[in-house]
């Protein structure tokens, strides 16, 4: 047993890394903006589908892609919120559910009809890395670092930028934001559009270790709600670690009972973390 | 405010969840129908002319009946399988017919309507083939459950059906004595792969089954590891994954303690491609590995170095080199063209490589013709018989049906062709048939690492 349990267990960890990524940037909209990114998923495909296309037709390096990745990312976001989330940030929840949810379909739909649902894959290969009975691949060791660089320039950004307190400070009180000359539109589209650079990143390097189609989104998504609950949501740290829990308790599952539960063990935490402790493992913003 | 949020939140994350279970599974791999319906009776082929100074030779032209998918989820498949039956026919048709050796000269005609990829429209018009149209023979519509839906028709008019595009055992298994199968049941899609291993090397014992939980993996594991069994192996590992699966490493993990010296299994295009990728990373020492639907994918190469030693199984690949010779070699009758000769064939007529949905429906055309060269006669009893005891092969690979009643029908004969990734001279990635023996391009590599 012991032999799976240590492999396993790192396996899972060094996922959670990137899943982690992944949910930060859905923590972080919801965190500043009350906003429910249902657009989360496919501009995780997104990430993937940019990585792809950039290494298969330029041949260059996906992580030196992932620069120009994250920078589309920061630009898409920034046009989603002008062009669906702005006109209706005060409204009630459903509007800005609604309006995420619609960027979901379109993204899905155009991604469909131009990239069709045929899985693709990055032959890209840094080799394996073995210490006695654990096998990584090196993309995979190469994902958690790439994550903690950006979880430590995002959280520099925030706490020593101008731009980056000011998001803080719209995220503690928008009102009060403004009364202090902050241009809270600007820094609004600013937020949203890291919110969908962390999911293009995240997708980014997902697509170095495993095969994906446009949908393929819809699952890390799904994850991060899970990982928001369990660190707490408006909580990017907090996302780091509900990722890593959730990487290592998806590496450990299958280890004890068939792998087909991973997903029943997940939700049901999901649900049960809800119920006793709704503001997080970790807390949240109060 | 706080206390809503968070109720929206879960309700939000429920409906997420129902919309993943709801969306989530394949998507659809056919376009939505763009053509009118053309449904009507065809017009008569040029006839065959008489032979001048052979006045009494009477010439029969025998009308085969089918609905094809013009329109409806189906449209891509059908017509790709209706396209490989009229080349066949043409086939035929411009060499004269079939010559019975009383004179008689058999030509053939077809008359076929769109069943709009609908059961209900497949039982009406199959009803209308044999009784108003009074179609002489029966070709399947396409997939498992219209042909389910034609064979009762079939069956009730005592009309001869061949059946294509439809791999589903359990149409065999119903009491039908007219039903006939050209593809390889479901139940036997891996159990080549268990052939194949036995035969490149006698001293592996141990082996993993591990699939995608869904009803077609399962059902086509379920068999491959009764085989297995009954072969002798053991199975070390028997475990289902979830379809949204992307990451195998701790799977592949469990599957390494369980020590097997070759794993078949696996399920759909893309978590096929996701486990052949990890399963190489992780360097899981084993010898012998097939995956399900994944393999015969064109863009299965993009996997690289992990594509190398993959084996996975097609009805028919272009590439099968079945020839006059592998029929002697198994005593079976050869009837009709070479693989390549069908595929320029169809290429001339139709523009595209044929795929095995194509060869398919042209086999279906040989499985007739076949019959009726071997009863020597055009009655229905006749060809019935002849069927019965048919033993043939074709580019498509062998053709024999089960006669217990049990499973009367079902095709015994045909194996899928099992496809492994190669690396060919100039170290490119290629497929290359490997089993069966008699339609091989290339030895297998084993092991694969």
């Amino acid at each position: 047993m012991s032999d799976i349990l240590l492999p396993s267990l790192v396996d899972g960890l060094l996922l959670g890394f990137v899943y982690g990524i992944a949910a930060m940037g859905l923590s972080l909209i919801w965190g500043v903006m009350d906003v429910i990114n249902l657009s989360h998923g496919p501009i995780i495909a997104l990430g993937m589908f940019g990585i792809y296309l950039i290494f298969t037709n330029t041949g260059l390096n996906p992580y030196l892609a992932l620069f120009v990745v994250a920078l589309a990312g920061l630009l898409l976001g920034m046009i989603i919120y002008g062009v669906a989330v702005h006109r209706v940030i005060d409204a009630p929840h459903l509007s800005t559910l609604l309006a995420t949810f619609s960027v979901n379909m379109i993204i899905i739909g155009i991604g469909t009809a131009l990239l069709t649902t045929t899985p693709r894959n990055i032959d890209f290969t840094l080799g394996s890395l073995s210490v006695g009975p654990i096998t990584v691949p090196w993309t995979r060791v190469a994902a958690a670092f790439a994550t903690m660089l950006v979880t430590g320039l995002l959280y520099l950004f925030l706490y020593v930028s101008r731009p980056g307190k000011y998001i803080r400070a719209v995220a503690n009180n928008r009102v009060a934001a403004e009364l202090m000359g902050i241009p809270s539109a600007r820094i609004l589209a600013l937020s949203f559009g890291l919110g969908t650079m962390l999911a293009a990143i995240a997708g980014g390097l997902i697509a170095t270790f495993f095969p994906f189609t446009i949908l393929s989104g819809g699952s890390y998504e799904l994850k991060s709600f899970v990982i928001c609950v369990l660190g707490g949501l408006g909580n990017p740290l907090g996302a780091l670690f509900g990722g890593l829990i959730l990487g290592g308790l998806e590496g450990l599952t299958p280890a004890f009972m068939p792998t087909t539960w991973v997903p029943v063990l997940e939700f049901g935490l999901f649900v049960l973390i809800l119920l006793v402790r709704p503001s997080g493992l970790l807390g949240s913003k109060s | 405010m706080k206390r809503l949020s968070w109720t929206v939140l879960s309700l939000l994350a429920i409906l997420a969840l129902v919309l993943a279970a709801c969306g989530g599974g394949a998507p659809a791999e056919e376009a939505a129908p763009t053509e009118a319906p053309s449904s009507g009776v065809s017009e008569e082929p040029a006839p065959a002319t008489e032979a001048p100074g052979a006045p009494e030779a009477k010439e029969v032209t025998l009308k085969i009946g089918f609905t094809a998918s013009v329109t409806g989820k189906y449209e891509v498949s059908s017509a790709a399988q209706v396209n490989g039956l009229k080349l066949w026919m043409d086939s035929v048709n411009e060499a004269g017919g079939i010559e019975l050796s009383d004179g008689t000269v058999v030509t053939f005609d077809y008359i076929f309507y769109d069943d709009e990829s609908n059961k209900e429209r497949v039982q009406e018009l199959y009803t209308r083939l044999a009784t108003e149209d009074n179609a002489d023979l029966l070709i399947s519509p396409y997939s498992s459950g219209l042909t389910a839906a034609a064979a009762v028709i079939a069956e009730q008019y005592g009309k001869v059906m061949i059946t294509t595009g439809a791999a589903s055992d359990s149409t065999y298994q119903q009491g039908y004595t007219h039903v006939f199968q050209a593809y390889t049941p479901a139940s036997r899609y891996l159990t080549g792969a268990v052939d194949l291993l036995a035969s490149l090397d006698p001293n592996v014992t141990k082996v993993a089954l591990v699939y995608e939980n869904s009803k077609f993996s399962t059902s086509v594991v379920t068999a491959a590891r009764d085989y297995a069994e009954a072969q002798g192996y053991e199975v070390v590992l028997f475990e289902g994954y979830d379809p949204e699966t992307a990451d195998f490493a701790p799977f592949i993990n469990k599957i390494e303690a369980a020590g097997p010296d070759a794993i078949l299994g696996g399920g759909h295009r893309v978590d096929g491609k996701a486990f052949a990728k990890q399963l190489y990373e992780k360097g899981t020492p084993i010898k012998f590995f097939a995956l399900l639907v994944a393999p015969p994918e064109p863009e299965f190469a993009e996997l690289g170095d992990a594509a190398v030693g993959v084996i996975g199984p097609s009805q028919w690949e272009p590439l099968a080199a079945f020839t006059p010779a592998s029929a002697e070699a198994i005593g079976a009758t050869w009837l009709g063209p070479l693989g390549n000769e069908f595929v320029s064939a169809f290429e001339a007529a139709y523009g595209d490589e044929p795929s095995y949905h194509a060869a398919g429906g042209y086999a279906a055309g040989l499985i007739l013709e076949g019959a009726i060269r071997s009863a020597d006669s055009t009655d229905p009893e006749a060809i019935l018989a002849a069927l019965n005891g048919m033993d043939l092969m074709t580019f498509y690979g062998h053709i024999k049906f089960d006669t217990s009643p049990e499973n009367h029908g079902l095709q015994i004969g045909h194996s899928m062709v099992y496809i492994q990734w190669q690396r060919d001279a100039s170290g490119n990635l290629v497929k290359q048939v490997v089993w069966p023996k008699e339609g091989a391009t290339a030895e297998a590599i084993y092991p694969i690492r």
